[in-house]
């Protein structure tokens, strides 16, 4: 087991290598540099070289790499091209915002979408579980923003209940803070929990369809039963797995998210950064979104390979 | 010739049975999948003809009515039988947009996914087929690239190059290809070990004969079946882009930017302009969850999903 996870956890880091090798490349490939991109096309020359020495555009290419590396490492991320201020100011003050939102979506949306797998799974082809893979389908089917659309006018719009923008000044209470962010956590509840919901379902349906539970049913077992003794305990490694891709999949769905409700937070910033071609701030962001995302796959990962004992005492 | 030959077939029923064609029974349709079939069919008419049906151009400002009276104000009017669904935020007609939108949405999703399937589908057989290095080296480029989430590789790359169509087509083209790599890779590894092509290699048959003779051919109807999902993800991906602000721009009319231009209408009510907005995001949705539900249909037929029903 120990050599199996240690390779994945290898893996894991060629990729976050890999990731952080394609973000930086954007900036080779730019046409121009990013001192022609601050300045604009009426810059001096000596102004330019001025600029270029400062950012250490001037060094070699692999010079540069290592020390975005050791900037991001340290959290020396560089100046912001359109602000002026420094990105590490405007990632700290950010930041925040989106792991309070991502930590309550996971929060409400990991119970939900476990217990109505189960329950899909439990009946399958009853009516409960039509109506919960039907809606699921649904939800998984459409654009994120649509989901967020149909909630702004049903409760913001027609009833009037939850405000539509979601502007936090930062001194609200934590209840206040959860009514104004209630538009955005129900949308983000559904879309991941849409996803999460049919991945339990089709994993327990799954352990369902092997031999060991063919016998207990018919040795006459009652279904209940089986799923809650025998079958659950064998999906709880593709459950962790589940929960970890969808907490990965989060990363996309807070993008469109923050957008809608113009809600600050890290998303935001990169989507406004993407807009003023701010390229520092982008790949500063895009290296913590993606991170993020490279270290939850790896959970899931390590997830099945220590749940499984099939995995953890190979032969 | 080709007569004569049909003609020396001899019409018995073993014949019938070793037919090539696949069973009738694979593609009927429930009433919903035909229903569903309809919507996209509808799509794919308008996608063609609806910059000709269109009752003006996607970038013409009504300005006056239909007896030549000037509007105050033509943005965000209500459905009059003027202007069918209403006008935009700064006085387009919706629907003249949606149908022109038709043909940029589904016609970029649409190249995108050819372009996906025919470098996936290039790169993924021959990863199967080329032997273990290249194979190594392919797969653990498309695992970089599958380690992005595909939105954050969107924003990164538009950052970098701007937005324009060919950008998103390639761009959207080469992140779903690495998907595709992954299934046509393995269905070529299952097809590769068979016999069968193990006698063509004996027979001194090359490398192009394999891949299009003995592999393309039986990776063909599995991989047919993912098109629609695959159409799927890239609608969802560039209208997300185009809702973001960073794909399809302005004055191109496209379903998803549509949406971000029409937001703020979105709190006068139906009264003005929400339905600017609620329009063209239910035209996608109507679209991904039919091809969804045909899809979920086929595969039902096919044994996909009978998983479901047992135990």
């Amino acid at each position: 087991m120990w050599i199996m996870a240690a390779r994945r956890i290898l893996i894991g880091i060629f990729l976050i290598w890999a990731v952080s090798a394609f973000i930086f490349l954007i900036t080779q490939i730019l046409p121009g540099d990013a001192a022609e991109l601050i300045l604009g096309q009426t810059a001096t020359d000596a102004s330019l070289e001025a600029l270029r020495e400062k950012l250490g555009l001037n060094q070699a290419w692999y010079t540069q790499y290592l020390n975005w590396i050791y900037g991001l490492v340290t959290g020396d991320l560089g100046v912001s091209v359109a602000g002026g201020s420094t990105i590490a100011d405007l990632i700290k003050f950010r930041i925040g915002n989106t792991l309070f939102v991502g930590g309550i979506v996971a929060v409400i949306s990991i119970p939900l979408s476990l217990s109505l797998g189960l329950t899909a799974a439990m009946m399958p082809g009853s009516m409960i579980d039509r109506v919960i893979t039907a809606t699921t389908l649904g939800l998984i089917a459409v654009p994120d923003f649509f989901v967020a659309i149909f909630l702004i006018l049903i409760l913001a719009v027609g009833l009037g209940w939850f405000p539509s923008v979601s502007y936090l000044r930062g001194n609200e209470g934590f209840l206040k803070s959860l009514y104004v962010l209630t538009l955005p956590i129900f949308t983000l509840v559904l879309v991941v929990s849409a996803q999460m919901t049919r991945m339990t379902r089709a994993g327990i349906l799954n352990v369902m369809s092997s031999p060991y539970i063919e016998m207990a049913i018919l040795k006459g077992i009652p279904r209940r039963t089986i799923i809650l003794r025998h079958a659950l305990l064998n999906s709880i490694g593709p459950i962790i797995n589940v929960i970890a891709l969808n907490l990965a999949y989060l990363v996309s769905g807070v993008v469109i998210m923050e957008t809608i409700f113009a809600y600050p937070g890290l998303a935001k910033l990169m989507v406004d950064g993407v807009q003023t071609r701010d390229i520092p701030l982008v790949q500063a962001c895009g290296m913590i979104f993606c991170t993020t995302f490279v270290v939850l796959i790896l959970i899931a990962d390590l997830a099945t390979i220590v749940s499984n004992p099939r995995l953890r005492h190979p032969k | 010739m080709k007569n004569e030959l049909e003609k020396d077939v001899p019409e018995t029923d073993a014949y019938e049975e070793l037919h090539d064609v696949p069973a009738k029974s694979r593609l009927r349709l429930s009433w919903i999948g035909k229903f569903c079939l309809g919507i996209v069919i509808f799509w794919i008419i308008i996608a063609l003809f609806g910059s000709y049906l269109a009752p003006y151009h996607e970038a013409h400002f009504i300005e006056e009515d239909l007896t030549g009276n000037e509007f105050d104000d033509p943005s965000f009017m209500s459905p009059t039988r003027q202007v069918l669904l209403g006008t935009d935020y700064i006085g387009r007609d919706v629907l003249s947009r949606i149908m022109w939108g038709a043909r940029t949405t589904i016609g970029i999703s649409f190249v995108a996914t050819i372009l996906a399937y025919i470098v996936g589908i290039f790169l993924g057989v021959t990863a199967a087929v080329a032997g273990k290095w290249t194979d190594a080296i392919l797969s653990r480029s498309i695992e970089v690239v599958l380690s992005f989430p595909s939105i954050m590789l969107g924003l990164i790359t538009i950052a970098a190059f701007g937005s324009s169509i060919p950008i998103l087509i390639v761009l959207s083209g080469l992140i779903y290809a690495a998907s595709v790599f992954r299934i046509a890779r393995a269905l070529s590894l299952d097809i590769i070990v068979q016999d069968f092509v193990e006698v063509t290699r004996a027979r001194g048959e090359g490398l192009w004969w394999i891949i299009t003779r003995e592999v393309l051919p039986n990776i063909a109807m599995p991989l047919a079946t993912d098109f629609g999902i695959r159409l799927i993800f890239i609608i969802l991906f560039i209208s997300s882009l185009s809702f973001l602000g960073l794909g399809v721009q302005p004055p191109i009319s496209d379903w998803g930017s549509m949406v971000r231009e029409n937001l703020q209408g979105l709190a006068n009510g139906f009264s003005g302009g929400a339905i600017a907005t609620i329009a063209p995001a239910l035209a996608i949705a109507s679209l991904t969850i039919a091809i969804n539900i045909i899809i979920d249909d086929i595969s039902a037929h096919d044994g996909g999903s009978l998983s479901g029903k047992m135990v």
